[in-house]
């Protein structure tokens, strides 16, 4: 008999008991579909944090206090990540030494605070970013209406300032917030611009959220000389790795090695990317347990099947029937209740994947899709193997007789 | 001679206890003949059955048919001489639950890897032979007992077998629809086919021109034997 045959009759008996069949194949749906939907969201993460990183400017180097990365190449511990702010020895003189470097286009100070900031009667406690006017150029954060502070503000300490998007929605609402006056630390300040829509969040900076105002403002009225971060615009990706050196060499004259960390922005990604590769995986694999539980589902309900359909299988042997073709017929069966189940597990997590991306990045990948669907493929025939070969092995006198 | 059973045994162990469900049995069957083999529950006649049909093999003895012994064959080769030599009859009728006639009757041909379309037309004219041409769609809950017999001779038909095998063929049926299925066993005799009638009841095996009587695993008479005699 050739195997298209065989195929026919392990869809006909599909098809016969439909409901078992889909209760069979409920584990591997649920099997399938979490694999793929916990890898994309996990997947998604990364795309989400990726663009992030992108929206933060070109061939930038972050200087930070403290030791960022520990000696195996992730983060360091939060306590010296915590012991790095409350002892941070950068300062506005190092900006302007790094600057001086050569293949170096600009370097910015960035403070960062928190502060209570209202308009009217609608006060937000929010992060007050204190920088340079080139920001906007350095961060790729333009201002979407009006315009970014100019150097001439920052000279100037004029207390103006510019408001994230989220940030001037929550406190105007509809109203146009630019020439509006709000209160910043208890000071007025007179909205300039507000910066285009960056996304964020999800454990990493809100950007959206953030007021923007003049680096010598902020010292001024915060009285803090702490800068919580340096950015360095490099002129070309091919110097970066020497511009870094040499911002090494020039803070080094003056701190300790384990005081500041220079880094390219882009290897924070890299260490980000490592760990939810890893978190990934390890969702995928715990997903993967369903999948094993659906096989097995499939496997006792293939053995119960064969119990029920003895009579079946002596009749098939009695009319000609192999033993080769009745184990191929049922491991067949199993096999297609395996991808079946792995088909609609699949479109179930395209689904799920694009009502979960209205609130969260959720990316189907190719290789989930293949993984999920393969391992459940080899479930079936592995898990099918066993009532396979009851069947085959079956008398076809004994079969014949069962009721 | 188309089927030879020399010196058959079939022995069955259970526990300490040796069963001898046949015992050193011989019989011939010829092209076209029609053999009643009677008996008691426990006589051996089924064992001789499943034998002679080739679902099972014997303990001792051989087999012939057409002059080829073919005891010793696998169980591949066993599928194989089922499906083209023999055509079975069942007391339970056996079809398939939710498959159409059609498909009941065409099962034979599926394991002699006769075309699909081939498969179709065969059924549905040896569906119409059998008087169910009107019924060629219906699964078996829809077939009254005697409709599910024919279709059951219908299947016994299609690849054209050397000998039919029918167990009991009208023990779950009432005595007209009964009467109906021996009258076909009749005509196909009639037209030649050989025939090997399973039963218990005296009436039924009247029908067939050669009756074997069974009794503990031995042929306690054959009337082909006493004709010879005579």
């Amino acid at each position: 008999m050739n195997i298209e045959n065989t195929i026919r009759i392990a869809i006909q008996a599909i098809f016969t008991n439909k409901s078992r069949s889909l209760l069979t194949m409920l584990g591997v749906i649920i099997g399938v579909g979490a694999v793929i939907l916990l890898m994309a969201i996990g997947n998604g993460l990364q795309v989400y944090i990726t663009g992030q990183f992108d929206s933060l400017g070109a061939n930038t180097i972050s200087i930070v206090p403290g030791e960022v990365f520990s000696s195996s190449g992730g983060f360091g511990s939060r306590e010296s990540q915590f012991s790095a702010i409350s002892n941070n020895k950068l300062r506005y003189t190092d900006v302007k030494e790094i600057s001086k470097i050569s293949g170096i286009r600009a370097a910015i100070p960035m403070v960062l605070g928190n502060s209570d900031i209202s308009y009217q009667s609608t006060t937000k406690k929010r992060s007050i970013i204190g920088t340079m006017p080139e920001y906007e150029k350095v961060r790729n954060t333009k201002a979407e209406k009006g315009s970014f502070f100019s150097s001439s503000d920052n000279d100037g300490g004029k207390r103006v300032t510019v408001l994230g998007s989220l940030l001037a929605k929550d406190l105007f609402s509809n109203i146009d917030p630019i020439g509006k006056t709000v209160r910043i630390n208890g000071q007025a300040f007179k909205v300039l611009g507000v910066a285009e829509k960056k996304g964020g969040g999800f454990g990493g900076p809100q950007f959206d959220d953030y007021a923007y105002i003049p680096f010598k403002t902020y010292i001024d009225i915060f009285n803090d000389q702490k800068v919580s971060q340096i950015v360095v615009q490099a002129e070309d990706k091919e110097g970066i790795q020497e511009n870094i050196v040499q911002i090494k060499k020039q803070l080094g004259k003056r701190l300790k090695s384990d005081e500041f960390s220079v880094f390219e922005t882009t290897e924070i990604l890299k260490v980000i990317n490592q760990v939810l590769g890893v978190l990934t995986l390890g969702l995928g694999g715990i997903a993967a347990i369903s999948l094993v539980v659906g096989g097995i589902g499939i496997m006792n309900i293939m053995l119960v099947s064969v119990t029920e359909r003895t009579r079946e299988i002596g009749l098939r042997k009695a009319l000609g029937a192999t033993p080769g073709i009745i184990l191929l017929q049922f491991l067949i069966e199993s096999s297609l209740l395996s991808v079946f189940g792995g088909a609609i597990g699949v479109a179930l997590a395209f689904l799920l994947a694009l009502v979960i991306n209205q609130f969260f990045p959720a990316v189907v990948t190719m290789f989930s899709i293949v993984l999920a669907f393969g391992v459940s493929a080899t479930i079936g025939i592995v898990f099918g193997v066993a009532p396979a070969r009851r069947a085959s092995q079956l008398s076809p006198i004994e079969a014949l007789r069962s009721e | 001679m188309l089927l030879v059973l020399e010196n058959i045994s079939k022995h069955y162990t259970v526990g300490d206890t040796i069963i001898r469900a046949l015992d050193q049995v011989s019989i011939s069957v010829d092209e076209g003949e029609y053999v009643a083999v009677m008996g008691h529950s426990g006589s051996g006649k089924s064992t001789l059955l499943q034998i002679a049909s080739f679902l099972d093999k014997p303990t001792t003895g051989s087999i012939l048919l057409r002059g080829k012994k073919v005891e010793n064959y696998s169980e591949n080769e066993m599928a194989g001489l089922r499906n083209r030599e023999i055509g079975f009859v069942f007391q339970q009728f056996n079809l398939l639950p939710k498959t159409s006639a059609i498909e009941n009757v065409a099962l034979p041909l599926v394991y002699a890897n006769v075309p699909a379309q081939e498969r179709t037309a065969r059924a549905e004219d040896m569906l119409r032979e059998v008087g169910l041409g009107d019924r060629l769609k219906n699964t078996r809950a829809q077939l009254s007992g005697g409709q599910q017999q024919r279709v059951a001779i219908a299947r016994a038909l299609i690849n054209n077998p050397s000998i039919v095998f029918a167990d009991e063929p009208t023990g779950n049926l009432d005595s007209k629809s009964g009467e109906e299925i021996m009258d076909m066993l009749d005509v196909l005799h009639k037209k030649g086919k050989t025939i090997i009638l399973v039963t218990h009841e005296a009436d039924i095996a009247h029908h067939a021109k050669r009756r074997i009587v069974m009794r503990d695993g031995h042929i306690i008479s054959d009337s082909k034997d006493r004709k010879k005699k005579v």
